[in-house]
């Protein structure tokens, strides 16, 4: 039996609590994400294609709590934010398990035109601007992405009004804390409408390492003609947390993404992306870096559709595995028939620091035009001993010298990120990482409470 | 003891199974320049990688000696604190390591096994500027990553700068000329020549005599299936240049 079941039957039983709680515009989605959940049947697992290495039943078998109930839990945001490292003014909001909280300061200096709110709130205040959005860049056909819908009750939502170019830096921060296991649902929709741009950078915490947590996570994200987005998302979380993420992308012309997602301390992960360029001249940039230890599991997924002419994709993953960890990438370039002028470039590698480390990657490319520049490749392999050799000839003691190949390993998917002052945090971060501290909110990359 | 830099002796070291330096003697003294020869395949770069700590190089006999200090005991790192470097015949390129973080990184790691304090970023940025100049070294060059993206000129010009800010008292060069053209191994040569002194030493591994021009031998080794089989002056190089290796071999190979 799927572990679906136990949440449909969670859905029945709270059915009435969830409907008087929630906005009318989630509560308009839920008899389609029931009607496909009750198609699909079960959750995919290790014996479906793409979900070899990170079985979504299984993660979801566990019974975890879910509140249901909008039961409030006391987070202590100064405690979680005392950040050492300043610099990073952003427009901040928090999300305790899956429930939004502005700050004082995102209430005060959130410019014109740009809107960062609890979902539900902009689901009653902005009902038509919502609805034509929510549920409509993500969809039903994946189990765990309908049931994020079935049982919506909150998330973050951001409006950039058309033309609005906001230097400041958006930042949500996720915080699990209970006192029991729970499970979140956490939804976020992006909409930079035509012109504007945005820089969200998202950090996923663990209070209570003690329990065991889950988050479903559907981000959907809208970029209008020309508009931009550069998204960081920071996975820094326990090694009791999991964290099943699926990212929806629409893009209209000559829009550009970028997405660079970092999971440095989590326990089971898996990050799907499915962009799509549906305009002439879109273009996305996707990196992503992992450095995993213990029984980690990372596992990401990319299904980037070029729909039109002249769009331009480029990706970029890079894993580093200790111990008994685990890698997955599986990625997909489909470029359509009448896409043509597309370029689209994967590509994907890794290293294994020890013996017990493992990694499955599989790159596809799906093309039906003839006049495309793609390229994809994905390697595998150990610290080079030569440069090892080299650096320890003159003087650098190899431990220390690993951890300079390590963080040079890095460096490029790094590089990549476009909001200033995060790279040498992040830099700062991968260095504390290999050392093998654990990360705690106080040495965060970025600092939420200022 | 005091006036002996370098001790080897009796030497044997191999790869996987295969002997390849078969009883090594070599004593090298303060001031001194060594040129070490011979054909391809005589174990010239399995004596550098040896002594360096090349751990994919198995010693099974003899014993190394650096002013006294068991060289074949300690890490390649703590050798190179010892005072031994190796310029390789092939620098490796790091991508992602930027030229300034590795050498503070050395530097540091050597005054620290002084119990020294690590340098002031002025400090040390003083002394890479001092440093650049005996090689002529591109100030750009030391902002990027090690060895990425370099000519073979500067790779090797790279190597001495490296040799100029760690001081070594013993300085290993392997192959220093292969793939320089001559302006560039003027410049190479020229910054070897003005690091030596009276307290330290070099042994230059060459194939040919043109780089022995510039940088002039007391001593000329040839190395021939893995043994020092003749040492002489720096005349034994002339006479290689003239005769080619044919006449050593012949010798030996009649014994």
């Amino acid at each position: 039996m799927s572990s679906l079941n136990q949440y449909i039957d969670l859905f029945e039983h709270n059915r009435r609590q969830l409907y008087d709680s929630s906005p009318e515009v989630f509560n308009r989605l839920r008899p389609a994400a029931l009607s496909a959940l009750e198609r699909l049947g079960r959750f995919p697992g290790k014996r479906d294609e793409g979900y070899r290495n990170f079985s979504v039943d299984e993660v979801f078998a566990p019974d975890f709590g879910v509140n249901v109930g909008r039961v409030s839990f006391a987070v202590d945001v100064a405690r979680t934010f005392r950040c050492d490292v300043p610099n990073l003014s952003t427009l901040l909001g928090v999300v305790v398990n899956d429930e939004f909280r502005p700050t004082a300061t995102l209430l005060k200096n959130c410019p014109e035109g740009v809107t960062v709110m609890s979902l539900a709130e902009a689901a009653r205040r902005y009902p038509d601007l919502v609805a034509s959005r929510l549920g409509n860049i993500a969809d039903n056909s994946s189990a765990s992405a309908a049931l994020n819908t079935l049982l919506l009750q909150d998330g973050v939502f951001v409006h950039i009004a058309p033309g609005v170019r906001l230097d400041k830096t958006i930042q949500i921060v996720n915080i699990f804390n209970a006192s029991a296991n729970l499970l979140s649902f956490r939804r976020v929709l992006v909409v930079v409408e035509d012109g504007a741009s945005a820089r969200l950078l998202m950090c996923d915490h663990t209070q209570n390492t003690d329990n065991d947590y889950l988050s479903s996570q559907v981000v959907e994200i809208f970029l209008g003609r020309g508009a931009s987005l550069d998204y960081c998302d920071i996975e820094e979380s326990s090694e009791r947390t999991s964290r099943l993420s699926q990212m929806y992308v629409s893009q209209e012309a000559d829009s550009n993404l970028s997405v660079n997602a970092s999971s440095l301390t989590v326990g089971h992960t898996r990050n799907e992306y499915r962009v799509d360029l549906l305009d002439r001249g879109a273009s996305a940039e996707i990196a992503g870096m992992a450095i995993a230890g213990g029984n980690q599991l990372v596992d990401s997924s990319t299904l980037i559709r070029h729909l039109a002419p002249y769009c331009h994709s480029n990706q970029l993953f890079k894993y580093l595995l200790d111990d008994n960890s685990r890698g997955a990438f599986e990625g997909l370039i489909y470029v359509a028939p009448d896409a043509v002028h597309t370029e689209a470039y994967q590509s994907d590698r890794n290293i294994l620091a020890s013996e017990g480390a493992r990694m499955h990657t599989s790159p596809h490319l799906e093309i039906y035009c003839d006049d495309v520049k793609c390229s994809h490749g994905a390697a595998t392999g150990q610290l080079d001993s030569q440069a090892l050799f080299y650096m320890q000839t003159r003087g650098v003691p190899l431990a220390e010298a690993r951890m300079m190949l390590m963080q040079a390993f890095m460096s490029d998917v790094i590089d990549r990120v476009r909001i200033d002052g995060l790279r040498d945090r992040l830099r700062r971060l991968v260095e504390r990482r290999l050392n093998g501290d654990r990360t705690t909110c106080g040495d965060c990359a970025a600092s939420c409470n200022k | 003891m005091e006036d002996i830099l370098l001790k080897v002796d009796n030497l044997h070291a191999g790869i996987e199974g295969k002997e390849i330096l078969k009883g090594i003697n070599l004593t090298v003294r303060p001031g001194e320049v060594h040129a070490i020869m011979g054909p391809n395949g005589s174990g010239k770069s399995t004596l550098s990688g040896v002594l360096a700590g090349d751990p994919k190089f198995n010693v099974t006999e003899g014993s190394a000696m650096l002013h006294g200090v068991d060289l074949l005991a300690l890490s390649p790192e703590d050798r190179s604190h010892e005072g031994l470097f190796l310029s390789f015949q092939y620098p490796v390129e790091i991508p992602g390591v930027s030229m300034v973080n590795f050498m503070r990184a050395a530097l540091n790691a050597k005054r620290k096994y002084f119990n020294e304090e690590p340098l002031s970023a002025g400090e040390f940025l003083k002394l890479m500027r001092q440093k650049r100049e005996i090689v002529e070294l591109d100030n750009k060059l030391a902002s990027r990553s090690v060895n990425e993206g370099f000519s073979g000129g500067e790779k090797k010009r790279n190597e001495i700068f490296q040799m100029a800010v760690l001081e070594p008292r013993l300085s290993i060069l392997d192959e220093t000329d292969s793939g320089l053209d001559i302006d560039a191994l003027r410049i190479v040569a020229g910054g070897v020549n003005r690091l030596r002194t009276e307290r330290n030493a070099t042994i230059v591994i060459t194939h040919y005599q043109r780089l022995l021009d510039y940088i002039r031998p007391d001593f000329v080794h040839i190395l021939y299936k893995g043994r020092i089989v003749y040492s002489g002056g720096p005349e034994l190089a002339l006479e290689l240049e003239e005769k080619g290796y044919d006449w050593i071999k012949q010798q030996v190979d009649n014994q």
